[in-house]
């Protein structure tokens, strides 16, 4: 398996419901070779998305290419691509060597050279001498990869995989992930991953399109998406945050002049694209960002709870103001419930981000 | 300790199955074992019966006839409930209860009631042949009635029921999402048809077709109203056997031959069909 699949191309690619618009108009562009998850909550489009690029649903508008074809009115059936269900789709009337076999006999390949690939693709999938089982008397995680088995012998351009994991107890769920990583870094194959747990995507992702109420709200690398979320719903999505309601003064160079009602303070911090003056945005602080009693001109805050968590603790600092933050620091027994503290953090660290 | 439990549970199946059982042999083995022993206590010997239908042209005649006319509307009513089956699977709401209504309302009006409205329909210059003339699809008037033609289109309102809710109920198990995977796989629309559909479609087929074929050997009004003397199927003999020659050993031996034939194709059906492979649908 040396194809490692095409690049992928959407341009204006919306979906409705009838009057519900599941998918906004869509730009998304995939590398030869990525791995690209599409995050979000539930009901935020990734399936409507995931259907439209392997041909399941017609887009009521854009286009969709694959490598430098035009599929966006072709059938599933012409568009290669291999498609990994949530709930597997594996035929119950056939054995895993048919199941996975399927793909090849309906494109006419012969019995020896179908025989050789099934083969082939069970052991990549660590399924040697399972051909001949009942699918039925496969375990789960058996047929998870028999699943991805069926979609990989074809040698898609495009894999698609519709949150393969989640039937998975959580054990077993870190094991696949495990798996997956190491089959995208031998045989790398442009792949598009649903999933809803940020975790998964954060292990095994190239980029993550992070989507919510239909729509893309961030595409970026991890660290993109975690150090410089686009909005305050990617802020909040990934990851832990302290979101605080700002008013912005001014915005120059890429910084922000906000007044932080919660601290009663105005502070200056990097803003994100969007964040305009005299508007309202958010102030986003990572638990992990704040220092307390580092310096003695810090926001004046009370501890009122303080979680040991091993190495690191977790503190709930309420603020003068009634807001309350959460800190993650090395843990330090002298920091106790009921202690002031002076809550500072690093000008770096803190972000403007617009509210939506 | 667990054998306790065993037989406690033995016991309590055998005591659930009791009332079931007794009223079964009491008013069907019983007498099923008298009939067919008045096939071997004929006083002109014991094979006597057997020997007379084997030789028989009229007896084998009627069998092949019955037969025949069995797989026939067997036949027709797979080819007319796959559509109707089909639109039921796919149907939601009010428009699948109302065509599922469509389906059940003839089970309300008894048989003989729907046999005689047949033969008002299917008569000489009844509306159907009247239809035919008129559209010029016909000379004259056809015979619809009293042959094997009445006897099937009979047979085949009463039997069609039978054969449309199992494959109803095969269908709405399959998963749509396997037709999908199909149609990703690169399967036009015949493959998945033939390897996927078809396939779970199976217990369904085999399960209304084992219906509406052992009912349709089996069946007696219909025939008898509809296909008369040039029409003669095996349960109209049996009758004739002994109702008009009062020959009770001769009926009970063709009547054992019947329940043999049924045995006979019912075991070769079940060895022939992967059905056990089809019952995962799901
Ligand atoms: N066939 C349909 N008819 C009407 N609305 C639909 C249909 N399919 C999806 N929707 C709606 O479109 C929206 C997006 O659905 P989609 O399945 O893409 O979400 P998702 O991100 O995959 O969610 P989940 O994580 O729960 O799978 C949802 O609000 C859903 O209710
Ligand atoms: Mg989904």
């Amino acid at each position: 398996m040396k194809n490692t699949g095409l690049p992928l191309r959407l341009e204006g690619v919306s979906k409705r419901y009838g009057k519900y618009t599941a998918l906004t108009p869509t730009d998304l562009t995939v590398a030869a070779g990525e791995f690209l998850t599409l995050l979000g909550p539930s009901g935020s489009g990734k399936t409507t998305l995931l259907n439209l690029i392997a041909g399941y649903l017609e887009p009521m508008s854009g286009t969709i290419e694959i490598g430098s074809r035009d599929v966006t009115r072709l059938p599933a059936r012409q568009r290669n691509i291999g498609m990994v269900f949530q709930s597997y789709a594996l035929f119950p009337h056939m054995t895993v060597g048919q199941n996975i076999g399927y793909g090849l006999a309906v494109r006419g390949v012969s019995k020896a050279e179908s025989t050789r690939r099934v083969s082939e693709v069970l052991s990549l999938m660590r399924l040697e001498g399972y051909a001949d089982r009942p699918i039925q008397k496969m375990s789960g995680g058996q047929q998870q990869r028999v699943a991805l088995a069926r979609a990989l012998v074809i040698e898609p351009d495009v894999l698609l995989m519709d949150e393969p994991l989640s039937a998975l107890d959580k054990q077993l769920r870190r094991t696949v992930q495990l798996e997956l990583r190491r089959l995208h870094q031998e045989h790398g194959r442009t792949t598009i991953y649903v999933t809803h747990d940020q975790e998964e995507a954060l292990v095994l992702s190239d980029r993550i399109a992070v989507m919510d109420q239909g729509r893309i709200q961030q595409l970026g690398t991890v660290d993109d998406i975690y150090d410089r979320p686009a909005n305050a719903f990617v802020a909040g999505f990934i990851g832990e945050s302290n979101l605080l309601p700002v008013k912005v003064n001014a915005v120059a160079e890429g910084k922000a002049t906000t007044e932080v009602e919660a601290f009663r303070r105005t502070i200056v911090a990097p803003a994100a694209p969007g964040v305009e003056a005299g508007q309202t945005a958010r102030l986003l602080l990572r638990p992990e960002h704040l220092l307390l009693n580092e310096t003695d001109d810090g926001v004046p805050a009370e501890i009122i709870e303080a979680v040991y968590l091993g190495e690191l603790s977790q503190y709930g600092l309420a603020l003068e103001s009634g807001q309350v933050l959460t800190a993650r620091r090395i843990t330090d027994r002298s920091l106790r419930t009921g202690m002031k503290v002076s809550l500072s953090w690093d000008p770096g660290h803190a972000r403007v981000v617009p509210e939506n | 300790m667990r054998s306790a439990v065993t037989s406690r549970y033995n016991m309590q199946t055998v005591l659930l199955l009791a009332p079931a059982l007794l009223v079964l042999a009491a008013v069907f083995v019983i007498p099923l074992g008298r009939l067919f022993s008045l096939a071997f206590t004929d006083p002109a010997g014991t094979w006597v019966p057997f020997q007379t239908l084997l030789t028989s042209p009229v007896y084998r005649q009627v069998v092949a006839n019955t037969l025949v006319v069995a797989l026939a509307v067997t036949a027709i009513c797979a080819v007319l409930a796959w559509p109707v089956a089909y639109v039921l699977s796919r149907l939601k709401g009010v428009w699948f209860v109302i065509a599922l209504y469509g389906v059940l309302f003839p089970f309300w009006i008894s048989v003989l009631v729907r046999t005689f409205s047949w033969m008002l329909l299917l008569e000489r210059n009844g509306p159907l042949n009247r239809m035919l003339a008129g559209s010029g699809m016909t000379d004259g008037p056809i015979a619809l009635l009293f042959n094997n033609t009445g006897v099937m289109i009979g047979m085949v309102h009463v039997l069609l029921p039978y054969m449309i809710l199992p494959l109803y109920s095969a269908m709405t198990r399959i998963d749509r999402r396997l037709l999908l995977a199909s149609d990703g796989l690169g399967a036009g629309l015949l493959d998945t048809f033939r390897r996927i559909y078809l396939p779970l479609c199976l217990p369904g087929l085999a399960g209304g077709a084992t219906f509406v074929f052992l009912l349709s050997l089996g069946f007696f009004i219909t025939p008898a109203l509809l296909g008369g003397a040039n029409a003669i199927t095996l349960s109209m003999l049996i009758a004739s056997f002994v109702n008009d020659r009062l020959a009770w050993s001769l009926a009970a031996a063709g009547s054992l031959a019947l329940l043999l034939i049924v045995l006979l194709i019912m075991g070769l059906t079940a060895k022939m069909l992967p059905l056990e492979k089809g019952m995962f649908a799901k």
